[in-house]
């Protein structure tokens, strides 16, 4: 499966992917309400803790951080020279606080949890007339095509390329396209012939008794 | 919402995610490379229309957010979303829808003219819309500077535009999915 | 292309047993095309093959079988149910097996696509385990049970795409040309696999030497049925038409 989840076992790695997120959440909030460069200085502290206790390999923290790094300098800089550089560091920290804590989130729970989450988050939605089960059936189809869609656009890519046309973007695109919606059709189908027959959710404001 | 509107709303998501693979691309008099990505976006909008557009494009931001590596150059997770850029990252919903909202208004009427304009102002403008505000915010720039950095952008997106404009009108001949 | 004869040889509907398939003056337009035109049919027998070139309106024909299609004019039962009526009802006494094996997954990872047909049977999740232990039990595949879909050879995918139907115990199974995008090796081991089965079942395939030991095969031409009957019959008609 892909996935950004390191496989490991520490106390990182067992908290409850909901806790995880519900603490991102806040985090991510709190961060705003409360900034300057103490607090920032000992946040980081403390996740840099959590990143030797969860074992994560520099490797994959930093290929996740290249580009958010990049972007860091002009906008320290813009600060250095604008406003003042104290306001920069302050600003760069906080960027880097609340990405490390996602990283660290992303790195530490397995896809299939967070799904699991999701599933609970998005039940109480049925009273809105969003049916969960239909929410949860499309997020696995993506899981599903997305493999394959990769294989087709490679393969595309790669005999466009052999006939000189791999700039050309709708030569990339339109047989991709052709292809794929062919085969939505037949999926369709498939899902249909086995069965498949989701409850109707009624929104509240269309109950009755 | 039936069996095949789920398929294609999963199908677009996959697609968007697809894009990833075709590298970042370098066209001539255009400042910075052009991702193709957020074609996908254009595309969901133009042949899904408002509703299943902006659905599939929430399905591949909720996937990008619970840490698939859906963005180019394998880039996924909270990160992502919470950093500088993640505002043009969310607003590829809306994005999609008010592309989607556009075409099926005008789908009787449509040709590559206007499906152009549409894609301009769902798949550019708002995307600039939401993003350079959540930039500025993000990175305590004033706005005026965030607009500054992103319009290098603007041409590749524009081209984007046009592609998407031309393959969506080959779509709608050959395999419409608007009956409005 | 005109055929030397409209209908060859028929046979009585006396020497079946039990009706299983009834289709009763049945046509189907798609747009300005005829695809199926008034077609009546009795089906019985426990293995049925269905022949015709690409266009004919055979796979037309067998999407009506499991109301994936539910036809303009007249009608279809499957064991005296209407499709028009109780499609549910229909769809679960009827399998359908596809062309193309990656276009049936629907689920990343082997074992939740076995469950999902289960689960839209309503099953109770020890019914459901027991009957995906038992399947992947008996065609071999036990070693792919948590394996990703999108890894599996064209070869396992389409014994995937098999099981999934067949763990959910239709009464009868159709099968629209499931060997056509196969290697050598991987047809003989789906045909075999279809051979096998218990339940009665109607091929629609390309390739003649695989309906040899089958009781009755349709010919279908240009949206009707130009031939009925015992294999040898059919075939030779079919390639004698195709000359």
């Amino acid at each position: 499966m892909l996935s950004l989840y390191v496989p490991g076992d520490t106390i990182v790695h067992r908290i409850p992917a909901g806790i995880k997120l519900l603490i991102l959440v806040i985090g991510s909030m709190a961060l705003f309400v409360i900034s300057n460069i103490p607090v920032h200085v000992a946040e980081l502290l403390i996740i840099a803790a959590l990143f030797q206790v969860a074992r994560l390999p520099w490797k994959d923290t930093l290929r996740q951080l290249r580009t958010a790094l990049i972007f860091m300098v002009p906008i320290f800089l813009f600060h250095v020279f604008l406003t003042d550089w104290m306001l920069g560091l302050e600003t760069v920290l906080r960027i880097l606080v609340l990405l490390l804590l996602a990283v660290l989130v992303t790195l530490t729970t397995k896809v299939s949890d967070m799904m699991d989450v999701l599933e609970r988050v998005v039940r109480p939605l049925k009273h809105l007339g969003v049916n969960p089960s239909k929410v949860s059936m499309m997020l696995s189809m993506v899981i599903r095509f997305i493999p394959m869609m990769m294989r087709e656009a490679q393969e595309i890519l790669e005999a466009q390329r052999a006939r000189g046309l791999d700039r050309n973007a709708i030569a990339l695109l339109m047989p991709l396209l052709i292809k794929t919606l062919k085969m939505a059709d037949d999926l369709s189908e498939s899902i249909e012939a086995r069965g498949y027959d989701p409850e109707p959710v009624v929104p509240v404001w269309k109950r009755r008794g | 919402m039936t069996t095949r509107d789920m398929v294609f709303v999963a199908l677009f998501a996959a697609l968007t995610a697809a894009c990833a693979v075709f590298p970042p691309f370098q066209a001539p008099f255009v400042p910075a490379p052009i991702i193709v990505q957020n074609i996908g976006v254009m595309l969901a909008g133009s042949i899904l229309g408002a509703r299943r557009g902006g659905l599939s494009l929430l399905l591949f931001v909720i996937l990008v957010a619970v840490g698939l590596p859906l963005l180019t150059g394998w880039k996924g997770g909270f990160g992502v979303i919470l950093g500088p850029t993640g505002g043009f990252i969310l607003s590829w919903i809306p994005a999609a829808f008010v592309v989607g909202w556009f075409v099926e208004r005008y789908w009787n009427r449509l040709n590559f003219w206007n499906l152009l304009l549409f894609n301009v102002i769902g798949g550019v403008i708002v995307v600039y819309v939401i993003g350079i505000p959540w930039l500025a915010v993000v990175a305590n720039m004033e706005f005026g500077k965030a607009l500054a950095g992103s319009t290098i952008f603007i041409p590749g997106d524009v081209i984007k535009a046009i592609v998407a404009a031309a393959v969506a009108m080959v779509v709608k001949r050959s395999y419409p999915l608007i009956n409005p | 292309m005109s055929l030397p004869l409209a209908y060859a040889w028929s046979r009585p509907a006396a020497r079946i047993q039990r009706i299983m398939f009834e289709i009763s003056n049945v046509s189907q337009r798609f747009g300005e095309r005829h695809v199926l035109k008034d077609i009546s049919l009795r089906i019985g027998e426990r293995r049925v093959g269905v022949i015709g070139a690409n266009g004919s309106g055979k796979s037309t024909f067998v999407r009506l079988l499991n109301g994936l299609l539910i036809p303009d004019e007249g009608t279809v039962t499957v064991d005296g149910i209407d499709t028009r009526t109780d499609v549910k009802a229909v769809r679960r006494k009827v399998g359908f097996v596809f062309q193309n094996p990656d276009n049936q997954i629907v689920f990343p990872v082997v074992e939740e696509d076995l469950e999902f047909g289960l689960k839209n049977l309503k099953l109770s999740k020890q019914e459901i385990a027991s009957r995906i232990d038992s399947i992947l039990g008996k065609y071999k595949l036990e070693h792919l049970r948590q394996c990703a879909a999108h890894l599996l050879s064209g070869g396992e995918k389409q014994m995937l795409a098999i099981s999934a139907v067949l763990v959910m115990e239709p009464s009868y199974v159709v099968f629209d040309e499931p060997m056509t995008l196969l290697d050598l090796r991987n047809k003989k081991l789906v045909l075999d696999t279809i051979h096998a089965i218990e339940q009665p079942i109607i091929l629609v395939t390309h390739d003649l030497e695989h309906l040899e030991e089958f009781e009755r095969v349709i010919v279908f031409e240009d949206g009707q049925v130009v031939a009925d009957g015992a294999p040898d019959d059919a075939i030779r008609y079919y390639t004698q038409a195709m000359a």
